[in-house]
């Protein structure tokens, strides 16, 4: 627009001007053009920008979301911009802010929350954002665990809850009935899980058994939470910045020893790190009949899995730790609001928040996608409409994560660099896989250094 | 040659084959992937002969692109690579022919701190001063911008030394016979000087183009608009879909098409390209 | 240093002349690499807002970080092994094609072109070929009992960038050992073929002390390459796992300041790279000053 205006500007001022400094000239016409322009409708609407990492299905849908708020009303836009992945739309906006470019929303990753948390100054926290701009604001109205996830100590809700997931099982029907398994009954504990992908695999109905996404966040962090174990000091590093990791315990030791048991006789296969990119191609084609992954992933398996029926389990556990398993945590992402912005800007934002708050945008949303429907008004919108009765399989998160009394074991982690604390989980994964550390010796040396991680957190955020 | 000793030809055309093969097999699997469907990936063996969808690939990455993974159609990152590239290219070699100009043909005090100044910049490659640099580029506003992909890499000693050692080789009685004739500088330079170089000038932009339009870690860095994504660094956004298989076939397509200018840049200016890969480097 | 006999008497001109080229570097090289030196004695929260000098503390971190001195052990291995397999490579290309007059011009054509593609594609490209679910490597080498997943085998992952950036760098190598080769004269060989000597002895005895400058030169531009130019093989490829044993210090640098927003340890990271680039280039041009009495 602008440089429209600049070049009109100079169009006009080689016409009209001799002897008059045209750079001068051209400054003047445009500024008044724009100042002229500005005032039409057209150009007073407030753009408020979006920055997220959803690509494909989930992209189109979010897309079409900011479209629904910007047809209901005249005074602001939101213009969304994918920007990658979960870490880079994060890197990204943190380089934004400190080059003074930030957009007015990021959608941030769970694992970023801690992050975020610790840079007061960079954040502008949900619940001032709408006490402020005059916008119904109701902390109660949110589920619970979703709520316990991203306030802060005093039970401030910093950033809106958008995007949660919760991880679940996906597997392939198809393949469970050429074993001769029952589609209908999938496995419930992990010794039941593994008996079926031995059979499924002998039976060559499948050529593996399992692959899962999120090694850290599902097979560690989400673990530890089912069978009511420690993650990290400090109630899972909600205490306060201080806390340390206590994830080498025995029951993570037994699952990733297992898991290594299993990659070596072929019936797990490793997805690779941080999302795990090769798990999902895995299970679409049939080469693996199980697969891990956030519940927000199911769009994306009801549209690539076209060659068979998918069914839809809750994560197994081990009856021989826990007799009935705890709450599964939450992944996904929430919106985080960037201070540097105009009221009129903020003023905005507070009013799409609200619109994206609402039970039918939120229901919606949820059923399309699979992610966790934020609010009990969602929820219950949608047993109203018969949603869960209707599509077999849509409540499994929604029962996982409220299953249960949550125990500071299961309501969730909080740790500063988290991202970098995932990877070097991840990595200390792949060398148990390669068999040049016992589980127990990679669990170890994670502890130990994501445990440096934390205190050079600690020492930089004090 | 020495001597006729058929089997040693035979051996060494083996050999030539043999690294042909070598060279060609990765882009040839390439393009045959960018001729398939979608679908045939998955399956588990690769294709090894042309499919049917060629025509379709390429004209929806032409002129879509990946809206869902963020990436543009492929001809405005093609559009952004080639101004990027070609102004690397002229405003390396303009600068640097005026900076040897300046230190061969002029005295004058601190030239000797000019020319070291210069010649660290060859010790600095942008991937060691990464974040530093963002930072300056983001303070003056050129995130997102042409000047901002282009600036931070136009300094260069390489090309400034070329012309150096290039000037030195010049007769000075050339340079006599024009001040005796009443040229001044500049229009020693202009009508002398710059057509006498005009073989080094050439050379030296297909290797700067090459090196401008192969650039991946900065535009990466100080890019995150899809209006100014080059081609190199687009290609990296169509592979890495999320939470799908990466659409080969699209990808592929997107490959052959981002290697097409450059190569052909090698290919048709074989003996300029030589000549400038040779002597920038000596 | 060398200049004209005879001068311009310009006294601003020169200046003036200079500016561009002397904006551009104090502005993106200079003041950046001040910059990280500064930084890297500095701890800084991610957005910017809390700064602590702390002396040498990430220097110290850094070198107490086994996944630091693996990396530079790594960086170590690729290198070398690029350097090797590309030179190896090329000069066999480059004498095959010496050996022949009209056809060797046709060879040179269909070899030199991989030099104008992206270190990024060439990742795409070797990544395409070595993807364990679809790659035909693989295929073919689980056919020969070896089961390939570099996701999980970090020397398996190595073995692939290190075939990606070799494959780049071959037409590079190639050209300069055929202008090499060129040089050494005809009448060498011929004296020492009527002497009875057989084509490989004479390549081992003469060709090859002769073409050593070239080698030598080669040697540092080849490991020069592989530590600064394969950012994007790596990032295409491996992203510096399996469990880091791909990660060179110029992706490591990347990562942990790029993406984990580290960024004293990222800026010490770099000061150390300034440091190796810069015992590169003074041995780079040392040997180029020798030549040129040579």
């Amino acid at each position: 627009m602008l440089s429209d205006v600049t070049k009109l500007g100079t169009r006009r001022s080689q016409r009209e001007t001799k002897g008059v400094s045209m750079f001068k000239k051209v400054l003047c016409l445009s500024a008044g053009l724009a100042a002229v322009l500005s005032a039409s409708p057209a150009i007073a609407q407030t753009e408020i920008s979006w920055w997220h990492a959803l690509d494909a299905e989930l992209g189109k849908k979010l897309e079409s979301i900011a479209q629904g708020f910007n047809d209901s009303q005249s005074e602001y836009k939101v213009v969304t911009t994918y920007k990658g992945s979960y870490p880079e739309t994060l890197t990204a906006a943190i380089a934004a802010f400190r080059a003074n470019e930030q957009p007015a929303i990021v959608q941030v990753f769970e694992v970023g929350t801690g992050t975020m948390m610790a840079a007061k100054g960079a954040v502008k926290p949900v619940y001032e954002l709408m006490t402020e701009n005059g916008q119904p604001w109701d902390p109660s109205g949110f589920l619970g665990p979703v709520v316990g996830y991203y306030s802060d100590t005093e039970g401030n809700i910093l950033s809106l809850p958008f995007n949660s997931s919760t991880p679940i099982m996906y597997y392939n029907k198809d393949a469970f009935a050429k074993a001769g398994l029952d589609p209908e009954a999938p496995p419930k504990t992990w010794a039941e899980l593994e008996t079926a992908m031995q059979t499924i695999v002998d039976s060559g109905a499948a050529n593996c058994g399992l692959s899962s996404a999120w090694i850290t966040w599902i097979q560690t962090e989400n673990l530890s939470a089912i069978h009511d174990q420690q993650f990290g000091t400090l109630e899972n590093g909600f205490g306060g910045l201080g806390t340390e990791f206590t994830f080498n315990g025995p029951v993570q030791v037994k699952h990733w020893e297992n898991l290594k048991k299993w990659s070596d006789s072929g019936l797990y296969q490793y997805g690779g790190p941080v999302g795990g990119p090769d798990a999902p191609p895995k299970f679409y084609s049939g080469e693996c009949a199980v697969y891990m992954n956030s519940s927000g992933s199911r769009a994306g398996v009801i549209a690539n899995s076209k060659d068979f029926e998918v069914g839809f389990a809750p994560l197994p556990y081990y009856d021989d730790v826990i007799d009935e398993p705890k709450n599964s945590i939450i992944g996904g992402a929430t919106l985080w609001v960037l201070n540097g912005k105009s009221d009129e800007v903020y003023k905005g934002v507070a009013e799409f928040f609200t619109y994206l708050s609402q039970p039918e945008v939120q229901a919606d949303w949820h059923q399309f996608t699979g992610y966790l429907p934020i609010t009990n008004a969602a929820y219950e919108l949608g047993q109203e409409q018969g949603y869960y009765e209707a599509n077999p399989g849509s409540s499994v998160a929604i029962e996982q994560i409220t299953r249960g009394t949550p125990t500071a074991n299961s309501k969730g982690v909080r740790f500063g660099n988290l991202s970098q604390i995932r990877t070097l989980v991840d990595e200390e994964f792949e060398a148990m896989l390669a068999g040049q550390k016992t589980a127990q010796e990679a669990l170890d040396s994670a502890v130990t250094r994501g445990n440096e991680i934390l205190r050079e957190f600690e020492a930089t955020n004090q | 040659m020495v001597e006729n000793r058929p089997f040693l030809t035979f051996l060494t055309h083996l050999v030539l084959i043999a690294g042909v093969v070598i060279v060609v097999f990765p882009v040839y699997l390439a393009f045959i992937a960018s001729t398939h469907g979608p679908g045939e990936f998955v399956s588990g063996l690769v294709p090894l002969l042309p499919g049917s969808h060629m025509i379709e690939n390429y004209s929806m990455i032409w002129n879509e692109g990946l809206s869902s993974s963020g990436a543009p159609p492929i001809w405005v990152m093609m559009l952004n690579s080639l101004v990027m590239a070609v102004a690397i290219a002229v405003g390396k070699i303009v600068i640097s022919l005026l900076s040897a100009y300046a230190i061969v043909y002029f005295k004058f005090p601190l030239r000797l701190l000019a020319f070291w100044i210069i010649f660290i910049t060859l010790m600095l490659p942008v991937e060691v001063r990464i974040i530093p640099t963002f930072k300056v580029v983001a303070d003056l506003g050129m995130l997102n911008s042409y000047q901002g992909l282009i600036l931070p890499l136009i300094a260069s000693a390489t090309a400034t030394f070329l012309f150096r050692q290039f000037f030195l080789t010049i007769p000075d009685e050339l340079m006599e016979a024009a001040r005796v004739d009443g040229a001044g500088p500049l229009k020693f330079f202009r009508d002398i000087l710059l057509p006498l170089s005009r073989t080094n000038i050439a050379a030296l932009f297909v290797i700067l183009f090459i090196y401008g339009w192969v650039q991946y870690m900065w535009p990466l860095l100080v890019t995150n608009d899809s209006r100014y994504y080059t081609i190199v660094m687009g290609i990296k956004r169509l592979a890495a879909s999320a939470d799908a298989e990466p659409l080969w076939h699209l990808v592929m397509a997107a490959v052959i098409l981002a290697m097409l200018p450059p190569v052909l840049v090698v290919i048709f200016m074989q003996r300029l390209f030589v000549k400038g890969l040779v002597e920038t480097e000596k | 240093m060398q200049s004209k006999r005879t001068i311009f008497p310009n006294k601003l001109l020169p200046y003036l002349l200079l500016a561009p080229q002397l904006a551009v570097t104090l502005i993106f090289f200079i003041w950046p690499a001040i910059q990280a030196l500064k930084s890297s004695f500095e701890r800084e929260d991610p957005f910017g807002f809390r700064t602590t000098f702390i002396w040498f503390d990430n220097y110290r971190r850094i070198f107490a970080d086994p996944n630091y001195l693996s990396s530079l052990g790594r960086t170590a291995i690729f290198a070398i092994s690029v350097t090797l397999l590309s030179m190896a490579l090329s000069l066999l290309l480059a004498v095959a094609v010496n050996r022949l007059l009209r056809s060797g011009k046709v060879y040179t054509t269909l070899l030199v072109w991989p030099y104008a593609v992206a270190p990024v594609v060439v990742g795409i490209l070797w990544w395409f070929i070595f993807n364990p679910s679809i790659g035909i490597a693989p295929y073919i080498l689980r056919g020969m009992g070896i089961n390939w997943n570099h996701r999980i085998d970090g020397n398996q992952a190595m073995i692939l960038i290190v075939i990606a950036a070799a494959w780049k760098q071959i037409s590079y190598n190639f050209l300069f050992f055929v202008a090499g080769l060129q040089s050494v004269p005809q009448s060498l060989n011929e004296a020492a073929a009527i002497d009875g000597a057989g084509p490989f002895k004479r390549f081992w005895t003469i060709v090859f002390p002769l073409i050593s400058p070239t080698t030598f030169f080669l040697l540092i531009i080849n490991i020069n390459y592989a530590m600064f130019d394969t950012f994007g093989i790596v990032d295409a490829t491996t992203m510096g796992g399996p469990a880091q044993a791909t990660n060179i210090l110029v992706y490591k640098v990347y990562t942990d300041g790029v993406l984990n927003l580290n960024i004293g340890s990222s800026a010490a990271q770099s000061v150390i790279l300034m440091l190796i680039v810069i015992a590169l280039t003074v041995v780079q041009f040392r040997f180029v000053e020798r030549k040129v009495q040579y």
